[in-house]
């Protein structure tokens, strides 16, 4: 796995990646609150109408980044799990729409929820689990990845890379990232 | 307009007469349900789509969260709700409707189809919060039950303890700050393998564990005594598993669902006896799906009895998406003259604070 290269926490926390696709940022958090640190520096960033696809396994912390992302965007209040309610729908300097496409049996069902309005409307829209989402993947958005660490239950690796044009200078944009960790 | 004024005359009329029955609709999120209510308390009819077996009886499909799937059945969900209680339209007081919280397109079937039925028939239009209606189904199940009680209502979607001071009059008192406990339930199925719903699944499986086996974290916020946080809990089972797994170990699911409940179960149990204690209250009720699970059943009745605080419950029916809720909430809304206009229309992140 390319992300298990050596890389010196003590260091500087991020470095770009480039693969044959695209070029990729990735960002170290130690634990929870970094996790949410990161999210909340990506939410200062990101503007009306961008998409943000979140991957990463069950209790890896896409909720956790959501929440930072939200902060970060101007949301006030306290961003909780859309799981069973598939959409939350927070006002912010934009209005956040938290996806978590888990309960989907298939895409389907996305049609009937107006997803695309949503997806391709006036606000930030985060999506948990968009394996679900299958030919409704946008071409363009933002990818993020979260993975944890094999020797660290706290740790994880957060990738964030760039999908289509649109998205392409956010590759400077969150190069500057200091991390919090300690 | 006129519909407004002339149905809060007909409001301030309907508190005298005897029988109040109103019919109401439920369709928030996965379940499409209808409902006729006698005087809050009493069920007449009760129609539930996923207990029915629409594809043999209607030929269409089970709804799931799709609103779609809503329009399909509502129509017939409200005439099978209206024929099993053998009562005409006319007969109606009132209709209730669910507004929020819950998936907006879903909602927005129900609250098209209240305010149609209710425009139709000139009776008065009851919006109804969807927390509200699942503390009323302690009104339904438990026919002694007043205010004040503290109710815990916990489920797929929501953890929250609430203060019933009054009828219609709540106090949160405090919440989750991420996934609701039956969320964490079915997530934690999953994890081991155990499918869905995980709530059922778990306790089967946990009837063969040891609770003490695995000390999983129960989470206390500092300054917050009554919120809930089962993110970090679902976390650390991950871990766990996914450890054990690493170092080759044989995993035995039994003892991690029955040490995953306890720790649910245990959280759930304390913050609520704290919760009635700090408030001097001496009836404690529990709502929703999660309230279908024994072990928090039977320890929260052991521990509220050495508290000399009652427990309520309602029925495995009533815990879930349902009507007849909705239909009890309305009634004692209907009494105090808090009716909606026709321009009432579905909220899905209506706030617990919108409910006094």
């Amino acid at each position: 796995m390319w992300y298990n290269t050596d890389y010196n926490l003590s260091d500087k926390i991020y470095f770009l990646l480039f693969t044959n696709e695209v070029a990729a940022i990735v960002l170290i958090s130690c634990n929870e609150k970094d996790t949410q640190n990161i999210g909340y520096y990506i939410g200062q960033r990101v503007k009306a109408g961008d998409i943000i696809l979140l991957y990463g396994d069950l209790g890896s912390g896409k909720t956790v980044l959501t929440r930072g992302i939200a902060k970060g965007a101007g949301v006030e209040s306290r961003v909780t799990s859309p799981t069973f309610i598939i959409m939350n729908q927070y006002p912010g300097n934009c209005p956040i729409f938290h996806f978590d496409l888990y309960r989907l049996s298939d895409s389907e069902e996305l049609y009937d929820l107006d997803f695309e309005d949503y997806l391709y409307g006036d606000g930030i829209a985060i999506v948990e689990w968009p394996e679900k989402m299958a030919e409704l993947l946008p071409k363009e958005y933002l990818k993020v990845t979260i993975n944890k660490l094999e020797d660290d239950d706290n740790k994880r690796i957060i990738k964030i890379s760039s999908y289509g044009e649109k998205y392409e200078s956010y590759k400077e944009v969150f190069k500057g990232y200091e991390s919090t960790c300690r | 307009m006129a519909y407004f004024q002339n149905m809060k005359k007909k409001t301030e009329l309907l508190k005298d007469k005897k029988d109040i029955l109103i019919l109401a609709i439920e369709s928030s999120c996965d379940e499409t349900s209808v409902a006729l209510v006698r005087n809050g308390r009493e069920v007449v009819s009760n129609v539930i789509s996923s207990q029915i077996d629409i594809h043999k009886e209607y030929g269409g499909v089970v709804p799931e969260i799709a609103s779609r799937k809503h329009v399909e059945v509502i129509n017939y969900i409200v005439d099978k709700a209206l024929s099993e209680a053998n009562i005409n339209l006319n007969e109606l007081d009132a209709v209730a409707v669910t507004y929020g919280p819950g998936l907006v397109g879903a909602l927005l079937v129900g609250v098209a189809m209240a305010k149609g039925l209710a425009f139709g028939l000139k009776v008065p239009l009851i919006g109804v919060h969807h927390i509200e209606g699942h503390i009323s189904s302690n009104y339904i199940h438990n026919p002694d039950l007043e205010p004040p009680f503290l109710c815990l209502v916990v489920s797929g979607g929501h953890t929250m303890l609430v203060c019933v001071e009054d009828y219609c009059k709540y106090r949160l008192m405090g919440q989750t700050l991420d996934d609701a406990a039956g969320e964490a339930f079915d997530k934690i199925a999953r994890v081991i393998g155990l499918g869905y719903p995980g709530g059922p699944a778990i306790e089967r499986y946990a009837k063969d564990g040891d609770p003490t086996k695995y000390d999983y974290p129960r989470v206390n916020i500092k300054g917050k005594p009554y919120d809930f946080s089962f993110s970090g809990l679902k976390t650390a089972v991950i871990n766990h598993v996914h450890n054990m797994k690493q170092a080759g170990e044989k995993v035995n699911i039994n003892d991690i669902a029955a040490s995953f409940q306890q720790a649910v179960v245990d959280v759930l149990v304390e913050k609520s006896i704290n919760c009635a204690n700090e408030l001097g209250i001496d009836k404690l009720a529990i709502a929703g799906g999660v309230s279908a699970n024994s072990l928090l059943k039977d320890q929260m009745n052991s521990l509220a009895g050495q508290h000399g605080i009652k427990l309520y419950t309602p029925s495995i029916i009533l815990s879930t998406d349902n009507a007849a809720m909705i239909g009890s909430a309305a009634y004692y809304r209907l009494l105090r003259g808090e009716i909606s206009d026709l321009s009432l229309n579905a909220i899905p992140y209506l706030s617990l604070s919108s409910l006094n």
